[in-house]
């Protein structure tokens, strides 16, 4: 069984005009520890995609199964927990707490834990140190710069120990460099055994997944896969 | 970090907004605290007026005999003959259950006596008290203080030629007139008042009075209460209610309490809208961080607690703040609302109320607004900007 599995699952807008289909039919596998790309154009349902895939929207036909759960059959509030012991969210422009600091926003995601707070801290210095800002754990989001700011974001990602990153558009609001160091900082965490499943529509950064699927109108189109680097990863 | 530390630390560091949302309930709490204090202290002044203002107990001797008077008006004799009532049973009224709520008791003595050719009325009287509980008597000259004085009626005093300063006879004892009463109206004019022991040394009533009258007032009791006590501990006489003068003043501080609750519910009530509206806008303001807490993997429940808690520290503070700024209004206010030096005491109640009642409109008023918040959808929040 691999561990994430879309069963012919489809999703249907409804608004005023007319229903507008964002995913028809689609099944796909993907299986742990790859780095898959989600790219298409604008409307080609790649958020929707992993909306779903983040148990956030609610499909409108088939399913969707992490690690054997069935995800839509969860009430909301189980849900809830899943996404906080399974996922690890980068949201496009970060999606900081602006009033809590780097470490306190890291924390997040550990607020709802009966954990001692020391520990907490602890689990939020590390992962700060792994995505190299540990000398500005204090402070406010105002006052990091873009690239600091998505290094709390993945940092957030990242304290939980989830099985699944997945990340809408990280370098969407970042200058070249940054957005190759950041993708650098994915492709470590990568080949760690993170899975990650990454939402963009920058051909840059192409060349950093192993796997990458294209969407168009609601379905894909294209799936490849990187045999190079699965080569390497299986060597 | 804990779930509530989340909110301790968005309270702390938006001060401005947690200001604003402190200001909107604390305006609601300190005007009720206001008007609640305000209300308090009034009616007790009030009352203590009312109180000092004329009697509302008769106790008069028993008699089988109907009196024949009405309004001044008297058909055939007086009957001042009955049993008197011995004044030293008068002490055992202050020993009946309400005795505190006795403001005074001022008893008389009542007979005729020969002043040159005329024949007047004496009424012997506890002159401090007497002159105390009439409030309404206006004297020209000085009241009695001792006795050897006397003040007469305004008829009296030109039927007789006197004024202040005048020496009377009375029963070959001499006497000073210290003062004339003005014209009451009333039985007084008809009177010569002096001191309760020169009087019933003069009529020969040693030890025994013709009538008590007492003031009597408490809010919370009813003075027929009052009334059927004294009865018991004074078996042989009669104890009578002025019930006019009760009901209208009962009526009047009754009135007033009403008045000020009603003004204090509707500015609650507003108070009350004031929190409800902001928590609404801030809640639609946190739109998207609430999305972000709930793809964190927050529960529904674990977002309305944040906000529940927001609301809770928001509210509390807004109850202490509004407590003492209701307190300070209320000392701020009350020299214009009385001439009297009325005390504003520090009540731990109404603190207690206040700070209870702040808690509850806070988060009555915050629920909604939170359960709304619990219930956004993740995906629309995230979207929102």
């Amino acid at each position: 069984m691999p561990f994430i599995n879309f069963n012919s699952l489809s999703k249907t807008y409804n608004s005023d005009a007319a229903d507008v289909t964002a995913l028809s039919e689609v099944t796909l596998q993907i299986s742990e520890g790859s780095f898959v790309g989600v790219m298409g154009p604008s409307g080609s349902g790649k958020s929707t995609f992993l909306s779903i895939l983040g148990g956030l929207c609610h499909p409108t036909a088939g399913q969707v199964f992490v690690d054997d759960i069935d995800l839509y059959s969860l009430s909301s509030e189980k849900r809830a927990d899943f996404r906080r012991e399974y996922l690890g969210f980068v949201f496009q422009s970060f999606n900081l707490i602006p009033y809590l600091t780097a470490i306190e926003n890291v924390m997040l995601p550990l607020a709802v834990k009966s954990i001692p707070v020391d520990e907490k801290r602890d689990m939020a210095k590390s992962v700060l140190q792994r995505v190299g800002l540990e000398p500005r754990l204090d402070h406010l989001p105002s006052q990091l710069s873009g690239g600091e700011q998505e290094r709390v974001a993945i940092a957030r990602a990242l304290v939980n120990a989830p099985p699944l990153i997945l990340a809408d558009e990280p370098t969407g609001s970042l200058d070249t460099g940054t957005s190759h160091e950041i993708m650098e900082l994915f492709a470590n965490l990568n080949n760690e055994g993170q899975t990650i499943v990454m939402v963009t529509h920058n051909q840059e950064i192409r060349t950093y997944f192993d796997r990458y699927l294209i969407l168009r109108d609601g379905s894909v189109a294209e799936d490849s896969e990187d045999e190079n680097k699965l080569l390497a990863k299986a060597g | 970090m804990k779930l509530e530390s989340i909110a301790i630390y968005n309270l702390r560091r938006r001060k401005s907004r947690m200001a604003f949302l402190v200001l909107g309930l604390l305006i609601g709490v300190a005007t009720v605290v206001t008007l609640i204090s305000l209300s308090g202290a009034l009616t007790s002044d009030i009352q203590h007026k009312m109180e000092n203002y004329g009697a509302n107990i008769l106790i008069t001797p028993q008699s089988d005999n109907l009196s024949l008077s009405y309004g001044g008006i008297t058909l055939g004799g007086v009957t001042v003959d009955a049993k008197d009532i011995q004044q030293a049973d008068l002490a055992k009224i202050m020993t009946i259950p309400n005795s505190r709520n006795i403001a005074a008791i001022a008893p008389k003595v009542l007979g005729a006596v020969e002043v040159g050719s005329e024949r007047v009325l004496l009424m012997g009287v506890d002159t401090e008290k007497e002159f105390h509980l009439k409030r309404w008597w206006s004297i020209s000259g000085e009241p009695v203080t001792d006795d050897s004085q006397l003040v007469v009626g305004q008829s009296v005093a030109e039927k007789l030629g006197l004024a202040p300063g005048s020496k009377v006879q009375i029963s070959g004892e001499a006497f000073f007139v210290s003062g004339i009463l003005a014209k009451t109206g009333s039985q007084d004019d008809q009177l010569i008042i002096g001191s309760l022991a020169m009087s019933q040394r003069v009529l020969g009533k040693h030890g025994t009075v013709s009538m008590v009258e007492v003031a009597a007032l408490c809010a919370d009791c009813p003075v027929t209460d009052m009334v059927n006590q004294i009865s018991t501990v004074l078996p042989n006489v009669d104890v009578s209610a002025i019930q006019q003068v009760v009901k209208t003043r009962m009526h009047a501080l009754d009135q007033f309490r009403t008045f000020s609750l009603a003004i204090a519910a509707v500015v609650l009530l507003i108070g009350a809208l004031v929190v409800f509206v902001t928590m609404m806008g801030s809640v639609n303001e946190r739109t998207r961080e609430i999305g972000i807490f709930r793809a964190l993997g927050f529960r529904r429940s674990h977002v309305m607690r944040l906000i529940l808690t927001e609301s809770f520290v928001v509210s509390l503070l807004a109850g202490l703040l509004g407590y003492l700024a209701g307190m300070g209004a209320t000392e701020a206010i009350i020299p214009f609302m009385t001439e009297h030096q009325v005390h504003v005491a520090w009540n731990p109640l109404l603190g207690g109320s206040a700070m209870l009642l702040a808690l509850f409109v806070g988060c009555a008023a915050s629920f909604y607004p939170a359960l709304q918040a619990s219930r956004l959808d993740p995906t629309e929040a995230l979207r929102a900007l």
